[in-house]
């Protein structure tokens, strides 16, 4: 079993944590803004406590995206920079699948949608089913108005849950995604204790990405305008 | 002390190696100009982006030029400000990152600071003391300088850099960006008697500069020659030359000032401004008149490069000066608050 280390900075919230034999060690804080300061002593803490050094690690992990674009470089960087020099892998995680893992693990949820506030009146989204750990994409992530969010047609009849701060907007959402909600949680935030777990997946299906080839996924790509 | 240097202030990618004993021995640049041309100036959340794809490829170039391996490099310098934001954390994290692995030293270091020093990199640096005419898209100062972080500011623009105005009047005159390059070739065709255009806050004692009027005095002159019709390529070269030609000997009077109010005897000129040939060409007559000398980096260093950071990062590590475990990014860091470094 690899040895894995996930760092994220997708939100507000800053996180680290330790794959080892299948036990996790993870930090967690939400402390905007601060990412700068807690993400390498987050880093120093976990691998202290699991008494493991950075040489021993197999591969890095990071919250690729979507969320806060300033903070996912920011976590790229960290992590490009160890990987980098310890040349191992980077595997890039998605926020939107460590939030409907973090439902499947807390609930038991089999059927999530992860939503994230994009700021300018939009959602970051995904559907996934879940299984035993493991999740499968049913609406592929994208950035949208929430009253554009759609569940997959088959699956109207099962109970969902809604996962994550995108849910804050659920009001403007359409009235067949509401009713199809069983439980709703707004609060959580992606955390490295969710990433570290599907990295471990990804790695296991032999993943092996190289740190220079880590790009985080942004979703929104209309970031500026051209002179007409 | 082998230093990797990383520079992502703005729109250009830096990175080099500088060897205290050696000299500078690799450097690599990617610029995102052609880039923001399209969108006629830097998008900041663009250039972040940029930056993350290109900083490992440019530190894997550097490293296989000088044919090292990452674990002989002794520490590493980045650029901590000033610039954009988005773009120094890129920098920040991954130059924290390197160092955590390959448990070495790191420091976050000013980019101005880079600029005033880049002529060290040179085969005949100056000495200290020396007065220091920076001149970018971003700034225009005058310094005083008399050691590492031992800076006095003299004057600086009021409103626009001197650069900054070299775009803008680029803009009027239907050239590209960034302009400044652009607008010096073409005003090598310009008749330097058909305008005068004013030389701003010269009339009256101070080492202050103010460019904006001077764009707006182009703009003005531009119009009232297309109320008689579209622009020529002479009347547009014209304009050009006089534009320069104002901003040049705005330059050079207030570096005559600047030598006289410190009787200092090295005039440094760096940033991207710097590479200007008709102010190189007045400020070495300038400088010769009065038994003074003039220093400039080389042409690929009067831009943002990480050489520059490279060498100023290992100055204070040198002297024991380092990071903690925050990574530092400071958008607005004024250069006259820097200090000598502190062990």
């Amino acid at each position: 079993m690899p040895t894995l280390l996930a760092l994220d900075a997708s939100t507000s919230a800053c996180s680290c944590a330790l794959w080892r034999d299948g036990h996790v060690i993870s930090r967690y804080r939400d402390a905007p803004r601060q990412h700068t300061q807690l993400l390498m002593p987050m880093v120093d803490d976990v691998l202290a406590e699991a008494g493991v050094g950075l040489s021993d690690l197999d591969a890095l992990a990071y919250g690729r995206g979507p969320g806060s674009f300033t903070g996912l470089r920011i976590a790229a960087g960290t992590a490009q920079g160890l990987a980098f020099a310890l040349e191992c892998p980077l595997i890039g995680v998605s926020t939107l699948e460590a939030l409907a893992l973090a439902a499947h693990r807390r609930l038991h949820a089999r059927y999530v949608v992860a939503a994230m506030d994009a700021r300018m009146d939009e959602i970051y989204a995904a559907a996934y089913r879940c299984h035993d750990g493991t999740l499968e994409p049913l609406v592929e992530e994208a950035v949208l108005i929430p009253e554009r969010l759609r569940l997959p047609a088959a699956f109207h009849d099962v109970d969902w849950v809604g996962i994550g701060s995108g849910w804050t907007l659920r009001e403007r959402m359409p009235v067949e995604v509401q009713s199809a909600l069983g439980q709703c949680l707004s609060e959580p935030q992606p955390a490295a204790e969710d990433m570290v777990r599907l990295a471990a997946q990804a790695w296991e299906a032999g993943e092996r990405p190289a740190a220079d080839e880590a790009v985080p996924v942004y979703l929104r790509n209309e970031v500026a305008w051209k002179r007409a | 002390m082998r230093v990797l240097g990383i520079e992502t202030s703005c729109d250009e990618t830096g990175v080099a190696i500088y060897d205290t004993e050696r000299g500078l021995i690799a450097d690599a640049l990617h610029s995102q100009m052609a880039m923001h041309a399209e969108f006629g100036g830097v998008v900041p959340e663009l250039a972040s982006r940029d930056h993350t794809r290109k900083l490992l490829p440019l530190i894997r170039q550097v490293l296989g030029d000088a044919e090292l391996r990452g674990d002989q490099l002794d520490a590493i310098a980045y650029t901590a400000g000033p610039g954009l934001v988005g773009a120094l954390m890129v920098g920040a994290s991954t130059a924290h990152g390197l160092a955590r692995a390959w448990d070495i030293p790191v420091l976050g270091v000013h980019h101005m600071e880079g600029h005033l020093l880049a002529p060290m990199l040179e085969d005949t640096p100056p000495d200290f003391p020396f007065v220091a005419l920076l001149v970018s898209g971003g700034h225009t100062q005058l310094v005083e300088v008399h050691g590492l972080g031992c800076y006095r500011l003299l004057g600086e623009s009021v409103d626009d850099a001197a650069g900054e105005a070299f775009d803008k009047a680029a803009k009027m005159l239907d050239l590209p960006y960034p302009g400044g390059p652009q607008v010096a070739k073409l005003a090598e065709h310009g008749d330097p008697k058909r305008f005068r255009f004013p030389r701003p806050m010269t009339d009256r004692p101070g080492l202050d500069f103010s460019f904006s009027g001077l764009k707006t005095h182009t703009l003005t002159t531009a119009r009232k020659l297309q109320e008689a019709g579209p622009l020529s390529d002479q009347d547009r070269a014209d304009i050009a030359r006089a534009f320069e030609e104002a901003v040049v000997d705005t330059l050079v009077i207030k570096c005559r000032r600047a030598l006289d109010a410190t009787g200092l005897k090295r005039l440094v000129v760096a940033g991207g401004v710097s590479a200007n040939y008709r102010l190189r060409e007045r400020l070495d007559h300038e400088t010769a008149k009065r038994q003074a000398q003039a220093f400039y980096p080389r042409g690929r260093f009067c831009t943002d490069n990480g050489a520059m950071i490279a060498y100023v990062g290992a100055q204070r590590l040198l002297a024991g000066e380092r990071d903690d475990a925050t990574m530092q990014a400071t958008p607005r860091w004024p250069l006259a608050t820097l200090t000598p470094p502190a062990a």
